[in-house]
């Protein structure tokens, strides 16, 4: 394995991320934090939504932003440099085997969906004000799910950026990322499906229903959350297996 | 680096590609039984029409384009079974600039460094030298979109010998280039092979491949048709020159006769009332040429005189011109 080269192709995509930060904030998170007023701010304190609903959204709102954020951030790129400006062909020629720049995508937007996490707990906990308690937050389990999850938007976003085509990018944006953010159990816990049976059922497709529910379960274990075990299970699953279909497609992609 | 100056790339032995469409069931054989193999230090070119397979053959030798058969070395590796360690070999200047628009000259450069395992003060010095010697340093700083076709052009050669490689692959170098950026860019090619290095380049343009390749391999419908030096494959033409006639028609008996006249060595009829002569002499030849058509009872419509060329190679070959 040539670390150099590795290296090299990782503080290139840093220093493409680090030029563009502040438009890949401002987009990535102006919509959730919208979101995050909203319901959690002007609902909670007209008081159509109890108080105690900030803390069930905090979590949900975590879970999008990272998802959106490493997803786009390895998609939308991979998609401009494979079929317009072609300048992916410098980094294929690198002296690296093809595998590892599908690897070295998927640690780029692993960084770019943490950083997002990581601004949207100050960022919403300055919006929802006060009566927001993470006080029972289990930091370990916490990692875990940060780290998870960040690998699963990344290593979604690589999966979409090789098999979306430039035309195609509006599409995903309709039928992929918007159903999954809706039936991901971001704005409301998995067991209040419980009245719809076919629903609750349907959604475990659904890979951020995982990371919502993760969230949930390690910084307010005391709202309503689904088992800390199934959830790692399910998101360890769906990372091997987003992982391994992007590392295929890149590597078909990447040579003709 | 020393060891490695000089590198042959090897035979590519019957090598085939099924270049893959919009849709599979549209594939298509690029290449078909390719077999060619590049001395070290020289310039080779592959010559041949558009769809010829030039690209293809470069995409199968620098790892681009996965063939479906057949076997390619550059160096000592085989392309196919080392593809990491081969790649250390060569650089790639592609048909079309795909610089990374959103950086500066001097930043793909460096990062082109970086990826090859350049230390960051080796790389630096090698693109300050690549900028100063391709005429780039006073803009090095500006973003590559902004370039100019021939300053992007320049770029991307200096880009693929940010690593010093052995082996230069070239697609179509000087396409869309205006006259005097082409000859800069030729002089950097050659500049590059005194350097002893080994360098093959894609061509459809019969004078680029003359001026600047001690060798040609002239292939089309991914066969190879001629290789040889320029001088050599001029010199299997028979006769050399070519008048191309077109007669109101064209029988045996004229054929024949023509092939009688002093000089001429071949006769081709192609259809139509169409016939290529291949002769020894040009202009010369055409009174006789004249006299024997009507001699014949024909009527001549045109003529084309070529002097020896390699487009009459390719026409011997394939009956068709280059431009075809």
């Amino acid at each position: 394995m040539n670390w150099k080269t590795f290296f090299a192709l990782l503080a290139r995509d840093a220093h493409v991320a680090r030029r563009n930060i502040l438009p890949v904030l401002v987009q990535n998170l102006i919509q959730p934090m919208m979101f995050v007023f909203v319901f959690g701010r002007i609902m909670t304190g007209s008081g159509l939504l109890p108080e105690a609903y900030k803390n069930m959204l905090l979590p949900g709102i975590m879970a999008i932003t990272m998802v959106i954020s490493g997803a786009q951030g390895v998609a939308m790129p991979l998609i401009a440099e494979f079929q317009f400006t072609k300048e992916i062909e410098d980094r294929l020629l690198s002296p690296i085997h093809i595998s590892w720049i599908a690897i070295e995508k998927i640690v780029a937007g692993m960084l770019q969906a943490l950083v997002a996490g990581f601004v949207v707990i100050p960022a919403g906990w300055l919006l929802l004000g006060r009566g927001l308690d993470l006080s029972g937050t289990r930091p370990l389990s916490l990692v875990a799910i940060f780290l998870l999850v960040a690998l699963f938007s990344a290593a979604s976003g690589l999966v979409l950026g090789c098999l979306i085509g430039q035309t195609q990018i509006g599409m995903m944006f309709t039928l992929v990322l918007g159903p999954m953010i809706f039936f991901g159990c971001a704005y409301y816990p998995w067991s209040t499906l419980a009245r719809y049976p076919v629903l609750q059922k349907a959604v475990l497709v659904n890979p951020l229903v995982y990371a919502s529910e993760g969230f949930r379960a390690a910084m307010v274990p005391a709202i309503p959350h689904m088992e800390l075990s199934a959830v790692l299970a399910a998101l360890v699953l769906f990372d091997a297996g987003l992982v391994w279909l992007g590392i295929v497609s890149f590597d078909r992609k990447a040579v003709g | 680096m020393a060891a490695q100056q000089g590198f042959p790339f090897g035979p590519m032995r019957g090598a085939r590609a099924g270049g893959r469409g919009e849709k599979k069931e549209t594939e298509v054989t690029a290449l078909a039984g390719l077999t060619f193999e590049v001395k070290p230090g020289e310039i080779l070119g592959l010559l041949g029409p558009n769809g010829a397979g030039k690209s293809t053959t470069v995409g199968i030798l620098t790892t681009r384009i996965r063939p479906t058969g057949g076997r390619a070395w550059v160096g000592d590796y085989e392309v196919w079974r080392e593809t990491v360690a081969v790649k250390h070999l060569f650089g790639v200047v592609p048909q079309r600039p795909n610089l990374d628009f959103a950086r500066t000259a001097r930043e793909i450069l460096t990062f082109h460094g970086a990826y090859f395992g350049l230390p960051a003060r080796e790389s630096q010095r090698r693109a300050e030298e690549l900028l100063e010697r391709f005429q780039l340093a006073e803009r090095a700083d500006q973003m590559a979109r902004v370039y100019s076709g021939g300053m992007m052009q320049r770029l991307s050669i200096a880009r693929a010998l940010m690593h010093d490689p052995a082996v230069l692959f070239l697609d179509e170098p000087t396409v869309g280039l205006d006259p005097q950026t082409r000859l800069v860019v030729w002089e950097l090619i050659r500049e590059y092979n005194r350097r002893g290095k080994t360098i093959l380049l894609t061509t459809h343009n019969m004078d680029e491949a003359d001026e600047l390749c001690q060798r040609i391999a002239i292939i089309d419908h991914g066969r190879l048709i001629a290789c040889d030096s320029p001088a050599a494959l001029k010199a299997s033409v028979p006769g050399g020159w070519l008048i191309r006639l077109r007669f109101s028609r064209s029988t045996p008996e004229l054929t024949e006769r023509l092939r009688g006249i002093e000089g001429v060595r071949e006769v081709r009829p192609s259809g139509d009332g169409a016939v290529d002569v291949y002769a020894d002499r040009g202009g010369a030849l055409i009174p006789a040429v004249v006299g024997t058509a009507s001699g014949a009872g024909a009527e001549i419509h045109d003529v084309h005189l070529s002097e020896p060329s390699l487009e009459n190679l390719f026409l011997l070959h394939t009956g068709r011109g280059l431009r075809e």
